[in-house]
């Protein structure tokens, strides 16, 4: 900050280790892992990630490749099932378990993506409306409130209808629709901050707008919006699956957990499984991305701490 | 109060006219020759496409459409379906009932078990009991409900036989007028019977599905709101006064604890129908959901285009209903901003 110019330079880390008390990210961790649910959650999650990203080394088959002589093939536990199918096949002669784990990593790059570019967005859009006030900040409050006021899955449908079905499309459609999460959030967090002392004070030392906005502000913003961007990426996921099963997500070779869903449904009746598995990890990826979120918001929120 | 009813209800224009600039741009911007679009016929002939450019409008300047379009949809003209050449609107008043009726029914499922279920939560605060619901309740509102309801197809309709695959009701056998839409009030005004009976289950599967996700919200709202209101003073003064704890917790805790829940469920309208489009489509359900997408898959644009404006309209209106009760009661509400 611009008034302490004169002191000597001590970061938070070392004032903290004088002063006997820890640090905001140690005292986060600590809240977390005290969380058992929350901390099993994260453990998935990272085996989930970890499964995306050696997905080649890991995969026994490709997952676009088609056997055409092991169509429909039974997984390992049932009547005929074989170790070179471990969890079966589909109706084209993929392999299940191989686009199981490509899947994880199309659902992560989605809501990764969906939750990256929407905080960004959210981010300046929020801070925008805040700081700036008047025509601005009622031009974005009109549009976020109309995002919203379509219904999430009508508004990703009316994009992708204009923009035609594709894993792409699929990003910007859920990252329109999530945007006024952030933006609103960022918003009312940073209306809320103007407010108190030490705004006015860097104000009097003279940091300017942006400086003010950016590092004043916004690091004071970041904790709900942390937790709301964990969150959010397990609603992006479950949203885009929502689209595959459409048949208005990603198409067709591409293992995208909803989209295989969808493929899969004529075989309710004769072949189950080929059903039961895909929407099985999605859920899995949205339990462990929400308890996630959930010991996260905890951790952050000191009420919570001390009980 | 009247003063607060009005700045509200003028806080809908603004969004309102965006909504419609939206529909008019999206479907603006649908590749493809914007007749062929519109008509639905590939290939037409030079004049026929002048024909239709003139009876479409679509010589007129952008800002001059554009107003026609507003125009029209004002006095209730949300065009024509290219598939069934029906008036959209008179489609979807069709359909909308079905889509009321499977919400409605969902919602009670959810608040007539998520309630109690979160109160009694609140009140073991640290149980078996409460951790199983909290873990339950994760489970609910983490569930892609289109998979859900596949797998109770599965279990309850396919293999268990218990309950029909899809629809409102067993077609074949039942054949009456239906003068409301809403299935439950026509089989019970055919004197069928049977027919409620098998409307009713026809019902259950689709409603659980889609009060799935709110079912898992309700009970943890219920739980955290009445995990305050619990350690508030009036709640210790009703247990030193000696009530018994069942009207402590009913009557003196659960209705302050409501408050937000009630919130919540006004907010859900909209995700509630987002979940409509997903659970019809699962059961084949003939509401506006399913109907959005058979539109979609039949490039059937002007039925999109009215639908998505009707089905905004709808979540708008209700919003604000909501807020305008909020408004009555509260007011705090009323005067804060």
């Amino acid at each position: 900050m611009a008034a302490d110019v004169a002191l000597p330079a001590v970061t938070s880390e070392e004032a903290a280790e004088v002063l006997g008390q820890p640090t905001p990210l140690s005292a986060f961790w600590a809240a977390f892992r005290e969380n058992h649910g929350a901390v099993f959650g994260l453990s998935v999650i990272s085996t989930i990630a970890l499964i995306a990203i050696f997905a080649n080394f890991i995969a026994p088959h490709s997952p676009i490749e088609q056997f055409r002589d092991a169509v429909r093939a039974p997984p390992i536990w049932d009547a005929g099932g074989t170790w070179r199918f471990v969890l079966g096949t589909d109706g084209d002669g993929h392999d299940t378990l191989s686009r199981l784990i490509y899947g994880a990593r199309v659902s992560l790059f989605i809501g990764l993506s969906v939750m990256s570019v929407s905080f960004v967005i959210g981010v300046v859009l929020g801070l925008l409306a805040a700081s700036v006030g008047s025509l601005v900040d009622v031009v974005i409050t009109r549009v976020m409130d109309l995002i919203m006021a379509v219904p999430s899955l009508v508004m990703a449908i009316l994009v992708v209808a204009v923009l035609g079905p594709s894993l792409a499309n699929t990003i910007v459609a859920v990252t329109i629709v999530y945007l006024p999460r952030y933006v609103r959030l960022v918003r009312a967090s940073a209306l809320g901050e103007l407010t108190k002392d030490y705004v006015t004070a860097a104000r009097v030392a003279g940091v300017g707008p942006l400086r003010l906005m950016v590092s004043t502000v916004l690091p004071n913003c970041l904790a709900p919006l942390i937790v709301q961007a964990a969150l959010g990426v397990s609603d992006a996921i479950l949203e885009a699956a929502g689209l595959g099963f459409l048949g208005l997500g990603a198409q067709a070779p591409t293992p995208e957990w909803g989209t295989m869903l969808a493929d899969s449904r004529e075989f309710i009746r004769s072949d189950p499984w080929i059903v039961a598995l895909p929407g099985l990890a999605i859920l899995i990826a949205v339990v462990a991305i929400n308890l996630t979120g959930d010991g996260m918001r905890d951790a952050f929120d000191p009420r919570m701490r001390r009980t | 109060m009247i003063v607060y009813f009005l700045r509200r209800l003028a806080l809908t224009v603004p969004t309102f006219v965006a909504l419609m600039f939206v529909t008019f741009v999206a479907i603006r911007l649908v590749p493809g020759d914007p007749v062929e679009v519109r008509v639905g016929e590939h290939g037409i002939s030079p004049e026929r496409l002048a024909y239709f450019r003139h009876q479409l409008g679509l010589d007129l300047p952008v800002w001059r459409q554009f107003l026609d379009y507003c125009w029209r949809l004002l006095h209730g003209d949300f065009g024509v379906s290219l598939s069934t050449n029906q008036k959209v609107l008179t489609e979807f008043l069709t359909l909308f009932p079905a889509t009321i009726e499977l919400s409605v029914c969902a919602m009670l499922f959810a608040v007539a078990i998520g309630v109690p279920a979160g109160a009694v939560a609140a009140v073991k605060r640290g149980s078996v009991y409460d951790q199983a619901l909290m873990t339950v309740s994760l489970f609910g509102y983490s569930m892609p409900i289109f998979w859900w309801g596949l797998l109770l197809i599965m279990f309850v309709s396919v293999k268990l036989e218990w309950l029909p695959v899809s629809g409102r009701i067993d077609l074949i056998a039942y054949y009456f007028d239906q003068p409301t839409g809403f299935m439950l009030i026509d089989t019970l005004l055919s004197g069928q019977s049977g027919a409620f009976l098998d409307a009713v289950r026809h019902l259950i599967l689709p409603a659980i599905v889609l009060g799935t996700v709110p079912l898992g919200v309700i009970a943890r709202m219920t739980r955290s709101s009445m995990l305050e209101v619990l350690s508030e003073d009036y709640v210790r003064t009703a247990r030193a006064k000696g009530l018994s704890p069942f009207r402590v917790i009913g009557v003196h805790a659960l209705r302050n604890a409501l408050l937000p829940v009630v919130t919540v469920i006004g907010l859900m309208v909209s995700s509630l129908l987002a979940g409509a489009v997903l659970t019809e489509t699962i059961f084949s359900w003939p509401g506006v959901g399913h109907w959005l997408i058979e539109s979609i898959s039949r490039r059937d644009y002007p039925a999109l285009q009215g639908g998505v404006m009707l089905v905004s309209t709808v979540v708008i209106g209700v919003n604000l209903v909501v807020d305008l009760v909020y408004g009555a009661i509260n007011p705090r509400i009323r005067h804060g901003r």
